[in-house]
């Protein structure tokens, strides 16, 4: 199996990440080469076998649902590199 | 003074032999000499040190084992004021508003804070070379890696930098580099620490825990900051024992469990030896020793980077360059400020697994790839669960071999995921594990002996860990340099 550079493309589209077309060829082997390593899975049988997650056996761990005050409000929006509009993150445009 | 533990150095504040601001002093003059060379530190806080040892001993009295003692936090650990950086482009000057609750925990007890410490960027990479700032250089030998993610971390305790450090531990970053560099690493029981306040890499895998010059330092450190926490949902209410109860030093009827599979997986005989070298120890101790098996050993690697890469593909969603950190410039629409600002701000790495966990969590591609992984997780979980009935203590080597050179693996990602191979299981099974010193290769460079246990049974990690450096010297040896 190997990853065409347009299949590494559209990943790269999914997860909004620029590449390089260096990158993209770099990928394309890389992945391919992981993803084939992966495929020994197949030798283990899973069918009667339920995913897992949480690993502790924790299920619904619930906080009240309370407005709280956040002390640190102005100081995390003053960490954007965007400008700062009545407290509100001004971005571009969406298209 | 810096070549204490925090057991001696403790006694040494309480008795005022030393002044906590004389021992921070000392450190810090040691960061300054050997430094250069080293580079464990990615930020060094001589201000905020000198501070908090003055606190120290105003306060005067030492009673918590860490009053006054000076320790060093993994750059992903979040520090009110000061920069927290994950050793990565996009986070290059972020300043965190809050503290994470373990950094909390352990002011509360009154340890002092050197500084930050080298990781690969996002904690993604067993040798630092991922690091934004450059690699942190093995103690024992300049030319090779000092192990990663947590290479700072176990490089500054090795090399006495600082008495102790918190590193974090998704498949092994805190144990492989406590083996490669020869300090204690002590990875918990998942949720048996809490991470708010840690910039995440895999959420249902990451563990943060300390890095130490003997198992007993292990345990003081884990009392200050196990246990349940309102800050973090996934803390389960176990209650945390008095660790320093099972400090013992014999080891008569405890059942050790040698796994088959962990001495074929690609180790070295050197590596290997040493280990049996161990064991041998511990039976003479009074452990009882019996072969188990552990099948799926050798399908840990794959499941460990299909699972881990998918979380780590959606947690790093969030740098996108609007809420903080860096942001591209010249951008048209929003979409470009996301793509450009990561493109730029990622490295090679953090890149591979954006690509890679989107490829498994894409339509078409989740049950094949993540949830078949999910599945076989549930299976290992299992066979430790089987193993955890016979026996108290599994024991393995931590790596399958000793440091590498530096450059040596960079280029082929599936090499240096292997290197994990010894160590990631025990993340999937949720388990708890110790890497301590066992011996030097005929090159002179660290062996690491790994102690396995059941979930939230850190206790039999600290006795067996104990009661074996009661009985050798290894961790006493310290790199000239």
């Amino acid at each position: 199996m190997k990853l065409t550079h347009d299949e590494v493309k559209k990943i790269a589209k999914l997860a909004r990440l620029g590449l390089s077309e260096a990158e993209v060829e770099k990928f394309s082997v890389q992945l391919s080469d992981i993803l084939d390593h992966a495929k020994m899975l197949d030798e283990i049988d899973t069918s009667k076998v339920e995913p897992i997650a949480q690993i502790t056996g924790l299920t619904n761990v619930n906080f009240k649902d309370e407005v709280q005050n956040c002390a640190v409000t102005d100081e995390l929006l003053k960490q954007s590199p965007q400008p700062i509009h009545n407290r509100m993150i001004k971005v571009k445009s969406v298209f | 003074m810096i070549n204490l533990s925090i057991a001696e150095a403790h006694k040494g504040l309480k008795e005022k032999k030393f002044s906590a601001t004389e021992l921070a002093k000392a450190y810090l003059k040691r960061i300054k000499e050997t430094d250069g060379n080293l580079h464990s530190y990615v930020t060094v806080t001589e201000d905020v040190a000198l501070k908090q040892a003055a606190e120290a001993d105003k306060k005067g009295k030492f009673e918590n084992p860490l009053a006054g003692i000076p320790m060093n936090l993994k750059d992903v650990v979040c520090t009110a004021g000061i920069k927290t950086t994950a050793c990565s482009k996009i986070l290059e000057n972020f300043v965190p508003p809050y503290n994470a609750h373990v950094y909390d925990r352990l002011r509360e007890a009154g340890a002092v804070l050197l500084g930050k410490s080298n990781t690969d960027e996002f904690t993604m990479g067993s040798s630092s070379e991922n690091s934004y700032f450059g690699a942190t250089k093995n103690p024992w030998d300049f030319t090779c890696v000092a192990g990663g993610s947590s290479g700072g971390p176990a490089a500054s305790v090795a090399a006495d930098q600082a008495c102790f450090s918190i590193g974090t531990d998704t498949g092994g970053s805190i144990r492989q580099p406590a083996s490669l560099c020869s300090c204690v690493g002590l990875k918990v029981t998942y949720g048996r620490v809490p991470r708010e306040g840690v910039i995440p890499y895999a959420s249902s895998f990451d563990t943060i825990g300390p890095l130490t010059k003997t198992v007993e330092d292990a345990a003081l450190v884990l009392q200050a900051i196990a246990g349940k926490s309102e800050r973090d949902a996934t803390t389960p209410n176990v209650p945390v024992p008095d660790y320093t109860k099972f400090l013992k030093n014999d080891l008569k009827g405890m059942k050790i469990g040698v796994p088959k599979e962990f001495f074929e997986q690609g180790v070295e005989k050197e590596t290997a030896d040493a280990v049996m070298g161990g064991i041998e120890v511990m039976k003479k101790l009074g452990a009882i020793v019996e072969e188990v098996s552990l099948p799926l050993t050798k399908y840990a690697i794959p499941v460990y980077y299909l699972l881990v890469k998918s979380e780590a593909s959606t947690n790093l969603a969030r740098y996108d360059g609007i809420k903080y950190g860096h942001t591209a410039g010249g951008a048209k629409d929003l979409e470009e400020i996301y793509i450009k600002s990561r493109q730029e701000g990622f490295g090679p790495e953090v890149k591979r697994a954006i690509m890679l966990g989107t490829y498994c969590l894409s339509a078409g591609y989740f049950d094949a790839f993540y949830l078949k992984a999910a599945k076989v997780r549930a299976l290992i979980k299992k066979e430790y669960e089987e193993a955890f009935k016979k026996v108290d203590v599994l024991v393995t080597p931590t790596s399958p071999f000793p440091a590498f050179k530096i450059g040596e693996k960079t280029e082929d990602p599936l090499a240096m995921y292997m290197a994990d191979i010894l160590t990631v299981p025990i993340n999937l099974a949720g388990v708890c594990g110790m890497s301590v010193p066992a011996g030097f290769s005929p090159a002179g460079l660290p062996i690491g002996m790994q102690l396995i246990a059941d979930q939230f049974k850190e206790e039999n990690l600290f006795h067996a860990g104990h009661a074996f450096q009661q009985a050798t010297e290894w961790h006493k040896k310290k790199p000239s340099f």
